[in-house]
């Protein structure tokens, strides 16, 4: 069943990225990118990464994808125009994804064992969760990275205020 | 050149807004501004007032009250009925205060007349009127409550107005377009029970409007809602020509009653109720205490209540009793006159202003000597209100627009005619 | 005939969802009218009381009625999407009951029967699907192609982007004193003691609690914050242009979402489907009744939140805009994160 889910979700995230890159509409492009979302939260969950996938929907389906789709519906951003230099893009881009796809591949494939491995079909429905275990391995041996991480967002927010500030 | 057909409409409205914006060729970069039109099918403009707004997001930058969907020609109609005829049309023009339409004109044709009024009648007259003013002013508080979102209180207000309503139709068999009143005096004596069920309504009404306060005047939303909303100077309002209530708020102590007394107000003791703040919550607060004054009012119109006639001796322009019209020569006579051809007014023109619950409701009235009115026209205090709207709006939010048109309690019926 | 444990597994969960679908479609429809009859109580009149006794029946003349309607396409609009929006909504607001446990365990053949799926980060997944039910708002507002509904949908989506954080973070006290995320395991925390051991009386969350339910109330947008649909502002808001089943679908969200909102207040505050009295009074009765009970207690708590949503309904006036962002920025979350700080505060002190 796991690989079902698997093949169902993989495809869809595929296909909805694709998607995302063939709309012309800008919101249709943002909810394609939500499906994209969710399908990886889903497959993060089966690999019993289940926090994971909660995090994912909720930060970035629920919250980061909405602010995006709030503010096409603000500007009410029309149609893109195909313009001499999305054609470029276009011709500079193919190649461009496809090496980078090949060397992802390679690496992956060629290094995949020292990444680790993950089982399909992880931890749904037991009692235990990997949460206590991400927790104490995010504030003991990732601690300064995670803290350093919150004084970014922290700057962000200030420079987000003060930009906001300044239209006035 | 009008551009579309909003233009060929109604010029006037769109004129008051950036005309670009209206009319396409905007540039998105300096899109800023919305057009937002509210009205004249909104469920918080009371009756069929439309609102041409330009907002900036949820803030208000231009605002135009667009008025006239609700035009019955009523001051032209006036023209071509006998004097006596004019009082049930008075009714039509402000629906919440019937009475008030009623005196106000009955005052300024029998002020032409110079007739006399029994005190009786005056002080039945003052009776009715504060319990209209009662009636106005629940309905005001009951729509203006649900305008800010507290439903219950509308219900409670309709269950006092109903009573008030069945008063009416004790009187005057009607209980909204009551035509009770008539020149020179009333049209019928009152039942004999009207007394006992408007004592037993004056009794349980202060509790009443203690229990909408207790609703109301304490709650932090509301009063977060009321509170530096709308704010209107004193002399803004009075440049503006606004009356009543939302004058009394803005710190005018201006009341008809007792500045310019008529129909025997200066016989009874009361307090206007001012405040200095000038912002819907005042208004709301004038409102409020005025209900209580009303009450006092018509407690010692009940009280001292004279014994006497309900009409003037004016055989000529009063209606005789169906007794004496059908048992007497003469009365048959003038009941046919009067029927038939109306009753002339001497020439001149005659201006009477009376504190209605919205303000100061006026009529001038001309005559030619004829037995119909060569010109009616009503000073009405809702059209004057609906001026300061603009100066109360700007730079607010859009749920302060409707506060604010919920607080100047108007009514367009009266502001149209 | 044989089945492997698989398909029993599959088989019972199909009737679980069947069963738990109608009685929560049910249940919307019979809140509405509860709403209607209780605001009728409270504001002096009767409410509905012609369709069958009582008005009983209400309910099902409403349903043929929006059934039955016209269903209107304005011309302007985003087809695709406008259709979408009230699928999203609706959805999202059904799916969230799966994970809430209706009574106790009990196990027939190995599989739980008062709860659809017993998710070890139950708790996460109904904020998840909370927060994706705002795509319905938001595009419902965006493709009517309407000032009114556009304004509508913009004020829900920031209201509910807002309020999450203070949702979410005056549930982190109740999860810290579970230290589970399973909804489960969150009602066991609380057993023991009757109602002195739930996380409102005895695990001293009070403060949680109220923050949540001011959020929730936001996050359904229900009075007093229930500026996206405020009728004398912004006529119908998001809903506007929507007619007939489409409207239904959005109507029935709400109620849907009033649901979840008060079973998870009953599941996190006030200790799920276990009596008052628990621990104090011996269990009584065969089994089939020590089964059923706690669903009444379940049941008996929710319909007590929702008799306070409908309360505050008909007492409260509504928030300005700038007001409720306010409200739940400088108010509600500063609060929730002193609430989280004493809560683990006492934690650590006390172990």
């Amino acid at each position: 069943m796991h690989l079902a889910l698997f093949f169902i979700f993989g495809g869809l995230a595929v296909l909805a990225a694709l998607n995302l890159l063939l709309q012309r509409h800008p919101i249709n492009s943002a909810l394609s990118l939500v499906v994209v979302m969710m399908s990886l939260a889903v497959l993060y969950w089966s690999l019993g990464a289940e926090f994971l996938a909660a995090a994912q929907i909720i930060v970035y389906s629920g919250a980061v994808m909405v602010l995006f789709v709030f503010v096409i519906m603000l500007l009410n951003a029309g149609e893109e125009e195909r313009t001499r230099g999305s054609k470029i893009a276009s011709i500079a881009g193919f190649p461009g994804a496809a090496a980078i796809f090949c060397l992802l591949s390679f690496v992956f494939l060629s290094e995949g064992h020292k990444l680790g491995l993950s089982h399909l079909g992880g931890s749904l429905d037991e009692a235990s969760s990997n949460i206590s275990q991400i927790s104490s391995l995010l504030f003991t041996d990732l601690l300064l990275p995670f803290e350093v991480t919150s004084v970014l967002i922290l700057v962000a927010i200030l420079g987000a205020v003060v930009l906001a500030k300044k239209e006035r | 050149m009008p551009t579309s057909v909003e233009d060929l409409i109604n010029p006037g409205v769109d004129d008051v807004i950036a005309d670009s914006k209206l009319h396409g060729n905007i540039d998105p970069a300096q899109d800023q501004t919305m057009v937002l039109n509210m009205g004249p099918q909104h469920p918080s403009t009371h009756g069929v007032l439309r609102v041409v707004l330009e907002v900036d997001g949820e803030s208000v930058v231009a605002l135009a009250p667009d008025i006239g969907y609700l035009h019955t020609g009523i001051e032209k109609t006036c023209e071509a009925k006998f004097y006596q005829q004019v009082v049930p049309l008075t009714d039509r023009i402000d629906y919440l205060c019937p009475m008030t339409n009623n005196l106000t004109y009955c005052l300024a044709v029998e002020k032409l007349l110079q007739l006399e009024i029994p005190e009786r009648a005056q002080y039945l007259r003052v009776l009715l009127n504060e319990l209209t003013r009662l009636n106005s002013h629940l309905v005001w508080l009951g729509t203006h409550a649900m305008d800010i979102g507290a439903l219950t209180v509308f219900l409670y207000c309709f269950r006092e107005r109903e009573e008030i309503l069945r008063i009416f139709e004790m009187v005057a068999g009607q209980r909204m377009m009551t035509s009770y009143f008539r020149i020179g005096g009333l049209s019928m004596e009152p039942p004999i029970d009207f007394y006992d069920r408007v004592r037993n309504f004056l009794k349980i009404m202060p509790e009443k409007i203690a229990e909408y306060e207790n609703l109301l005047t304490g709650n932090p939303i509301w009063m977060g809602r009321l509170k530096d909303v709308g704010h209107l100077s004193a002399a803004d309002a009075i440049a503006l020509g606004v009356t009543g209530p939302p004058l009394r708020a803005s710190g005018v102590d201006w009341d008809l009653r007792r500045d310019m007394p008529y129909s025997g107000y200066e016989k009874f003791k009361f307090d206007v109720p001012v405040s200095q703040v000038g912002d819907v919550w005042a208004r709301y607060e004038v409102r409020m205490k005025e209900m209580y004054e009303s009450v006092k009012i018509a407690t010692q119109a009940l009280e001292g209540l004279p014994d006497g006639r309900i009409t003037a001796d004016a055989p000529k322009i009063i209606l005789p009793d169906r007794e004496q019209m059908k048992t007497q020569m003469e009365s048959l006579i003038h009941h046919f006159k009067i029927v038939t051809e109306g009753f002339a007014v001497p020439a001149g023109q005659v201006y009477q202003g009376v504190e209605s619950p919205r303000g100061e409701m006026g009529y001038f009235v001309v005559s030619d000597g004829t037995a119909k009115p060569f010109r009616v026209h009503m000073r009405n205090p809702s059209f004057a209100t609906l001026q300061a709207l603009e100066t109360m709006c700007k730079g607010r939010l859009l749920a302060d627009v409707v506060a604010v048109i919920g607080s100047i309690d108007i009514v367009l019926g009266e502001i149209d005619r | 005939m044989h089945l492997s444990d698989f398909q029993l597994f599959v088989l019972i969960t199909i009737i679980k969802i069947a069963v738990v679908l109608v009685i929560t479609l049910t249940a919307v429809a019979y809140t509405v009218l509860l709403e209607r009859k209780v605001i009728g109580r409270i504001q002096n009149r009767w409410g509905p009381s012609r369709v069958g006794p009582f008005g009983l029946l209400q309910p099902l003349a409403d349903g043929i009625k929006l059934f039955l309607k016209e269903d209107l396409m304005p011309m302007s609009v985003e087809r695709p999407l406008f259709v979408a929006a009230p699928v999203i909504a609706l959805a999202c607001a059904l799916v969230s009951v799966a994970v809430v446990p209706f009574g106790q365990t009990f196990k027939i053949r190995g599989v739980d029967i008062f709860e659809v799926s017993n998710v070890n980060i139950g708790l996460l997944v109904i904020l998840g699907i909370t927060s994706i039910g705002v795509y319905g708002i938001a595009l419902s507002g965006w493709s009517s192609n309407n000032k009114y509904s556009l304004m509508g949908s913009l004020r829900a989506s920031s209201q509910v982007i807002s309020y999450e954080l203070a949702l979410g973070l005056s549930l982190v006290g109740v999860v810290l004193r579970a230290g589970s995320l399973n909804l489960r395991d969150i009602v066991n925390s609380q057993i023991g003691h009757g109602f002195l051991s739930w996380n409102f009386f005895g695990g001293l969350q009070f403060v949680g609690f109220f923050i949540y339910i001011m959020a929730a109330y936001a996050e359904t947008n229900r009075a007093p914050f229930d500026l996206p649909e405020a009728e004398s502002e912004l006529v119908a808001g998001y809903h506007t242009e929507y007619s007939s089943m489409k409207f239904a679908m959005f109507f029935m969200a709400e109620y849907a979402n009033m649901l979840t909102v008060s079973c998870v207040a009953t599941l996190l505050f006030f200790g799920g489907a276990s009596s008052p009295f628990e621990g104090w009074i011996p269990a009584f009765g065969p089994t089939w009744l020590q089964a059923i009970l706690p669903i009444f207690w379940f049941v008996a708590k929710v319909f007590s939140f929702l008799f306070l949503y409908i309360w505050v309904r008909a007492t409260l006036p509504r928030f300005r805009y700038d007001q409720l962002m306010s409200f739940g920025w400088k108010f509600l979350l500063p609060l929730a994160m002193a609430n989280i700080l004493a809560t683990s505060l006492v934690m650590a002190l006390r172990s």
